[in-house]
Formats: C-alpha cells, structure tokens, sequence
C-alpha cells in the first residue's frame, strides 16, 4: 500500500534524507557551522533553511531544534553543505574522548566566563 | 498581542561571529527533579527542545519497510545557552537520568565537560544509577540537592552523601533550581572541581 509522504514521521524523514541513514559523525552536538554561500535555486529546502540559518555560527542543536528535525538528519545534511564548501564547521577542542579531561587553561576561562554572567 | 510561543528562530540573538569553542555541561536526573527548571534559570534564551531517533543495531533506515517498522526510538532533551566570551559558548543539556535512557547519554554527550547529578532528597533512590554510571565512564561530575520548599525531611548533606554512597572527593552542594545565582554557583561548582583534576593531572609526570 502505498503511504501519503507527508502523515509519519519517518517518511518524512526519509524524504529529507533521501533515503541514507549515515550521518557525518565529525559533526558534535556543539559543533558550530557557519554558512560560506548564500542558498541557491534549486536547493533542498532544509539546505536553504540551514545556509539562512549559519549566517552567523550556529552549533548542530540549535539547527536541529529550528528545523524540527532530529540530530542524525541534520548531521547528513551538514554532511552535504560540507561536502560542497557551503559551510565550514568549528568543532569543539574540549576533550575528545569522556574519560580525558581538558587543558586546565581553557576550564579557567570557562571559570571567568560564569563568574561574570 | 506577542505570543510566547511564536518565536521566530531569528528573534534568538545568534552568536557572535568570533564564536569558535562549543562546551557542553550535562545535567541529569529523574523526571521532575528540575532540571530544565535549572538550565532556563541560567540560559541566556529560552530552552530549546530536539530530538534524537535511535535505530536499533543492524536496523538501518535504508528501506522504507524498515523505517516504518517499530525499530526506533525517540528521545527528546532540552538545551540552553551561555556565551561565556565573545569565542566560547557552553550549552547545558537536561538529560533524563533513567536506566533506559543511558544510551542516549553515550551516544550524545561524549565529549561533555563533566555533569551536575540533580537530586530531590524525597526520591533520592533516582540519582543511584546515575552516579553509579558517570563514575564507570570517568566523567567529573557534582552533585546539586534541589532544596524544594515543601521539602518535609530537610536532610544534610552529610546524611545525603551518605545515602548515596558518594565518594568524599565528589562536591555535593544545596541548590534552588529555579534561581539564577544558585544555578550558577552549581555550574561553578562543577568547573572549579574540573579545573583541580586538570590541574592535578597536568602536576603528574
């Protein structure tokens, strides 16, 4: 039987990925993207969303969460935009692994950081 | 007439364009416990909500058949934000604290900073699994007494880090979620603790 694309969730999801289920995994939920070129003619709509978005530096979460969309769809998405120099990624330099704590300078200026909030 | 609930993502004030280092903070506990209560009263907008879908292993979403099938998991979390210069931005994510939730934890929050275990004396049993996992995974972590007003038992702290079998090297203080300061002097907590183990790790030959 054949399903309208737009009543679930995962045909809609489906659709915007075109069917993959691999995400980019250098993308980190705080990864901050920014756009590198205006959206174009043509452009997948959740593309253009996202190029309008980046303007200025917009971590992975906060696109996820304007686009509805959850984080592995938009990690293929930004895979995409990557893979075509339309965006560029500023990922975090904290630890990269749980168990390995970070630099004690850069806890000093997170430190500094909440004390003047 | 202004809606609250028609926020344009446009309206929230976007980062500054020097903006280079994200950070992430994990808050966890039992449902109820406060948690979004603690990431609004210290994030600079108003708590987002996203999603993440969990495929079970072996599962992919490469067929229509297999993405309509019951084979995934939803599970929603909150986030705020603080920039704390004009480069680093920290967000703080509230993560349920459930046994059946952990795997969201793993996937999502590695790489996190280190974590505030949010517990309600009154259902001290919740904060068990937590704790007893962030230790297997060698993340920092304090622990933040969410002090409700109702609080009939007002336990100490000490009886507290007692029932909860907490090692006396992990900090353990009172808080109100739902005010700033608190929630800040939480999140301070947490950074001045990590920045003494980087310290002593980095004092180690």
């Amino acid at each position: 039987m054949r399903r309208p694309v737009d009543t679930g969730d995962p045909d809609r999801l489906y659709t915007v990925t075109g069917g993959r289920s691999r995400a980019e995994d250098s993308f980190d939920l705080v990864t901050l993207v920014v756009s590198e070129r205006e959206p174009t003619a043509g452009m997948q709509s959740e593309h253009v969303r996202i190029l309008e978005l980046c303007r200025h530096p917009t971590a992975l979460v906060e696109i996820a969460a304007d686009l509805r969309l959850p984080i592995t769809v938009v990690r293929i998405l930004l895979g995409d935009l990557l893979a075509t120099g339309s965006i560029t990624a500023r990922h975090p330099r904290a630890a990269p692994s749980v168990a390995s704590l970070p630099e004690s300078a850069l806890l000093q200026e997170v430190l500094h950081g909440l004390r003047n909030l | 007439m202004g809606s609250a609930t028609s926020e344009l993502p446009s309206r929230r004030t976007p980062l500054p364009d020097a903006a280079e280092t994200g950070l992430k903070i994990v808050v966890v506990g039992g449902f109820g416990v406060g948690k979004t209560t603690l990431v609004r009263s210290v994030s600079e907008i108003r708590p987002l909500n996203t999603e993440e879908v969990m495929t079970q292993a072996g599962v992919g979403v490469d067929e229509a058949n297999g993405v309509a099938s019951k084979t995934t998991t939803t599970v929603a979390f909150d986030f705020g934000r603080i920039s704390l210069s004009e480069r680093m931005v920290l967000y703080l994510f509230g993560a349920p604290g459930q046994e059946r939730f952990w795997f969201l934890w793993d996937r999502l929050f590695s790489g996190t900073l280190g974590a505030v275990v949010l517990v309600d004396t009154r259902r001290v049993d919740d904060s068990w699994y937590a704790i007893d996992r962030l230790q297997d995974h060698n993340t920092p972590f304090v622990v933040a007494v969410n002090r409700f007003d109702e609080d009939p038992f007002r336990y100490s702290l000490d009886e507290i880090r007692q029932a909860l079998a907490l090692p006396g090297h992990v900090p353990l203080i009172d808080c109100d979620a739902r005010v700033r300061s608190s929630g800040k002097d939480v999140l301070i907590t947490l950074v001045d603790h990590l920045y003494e183990l980087a310290m002593a790790q980095e004092m180690t030959p």
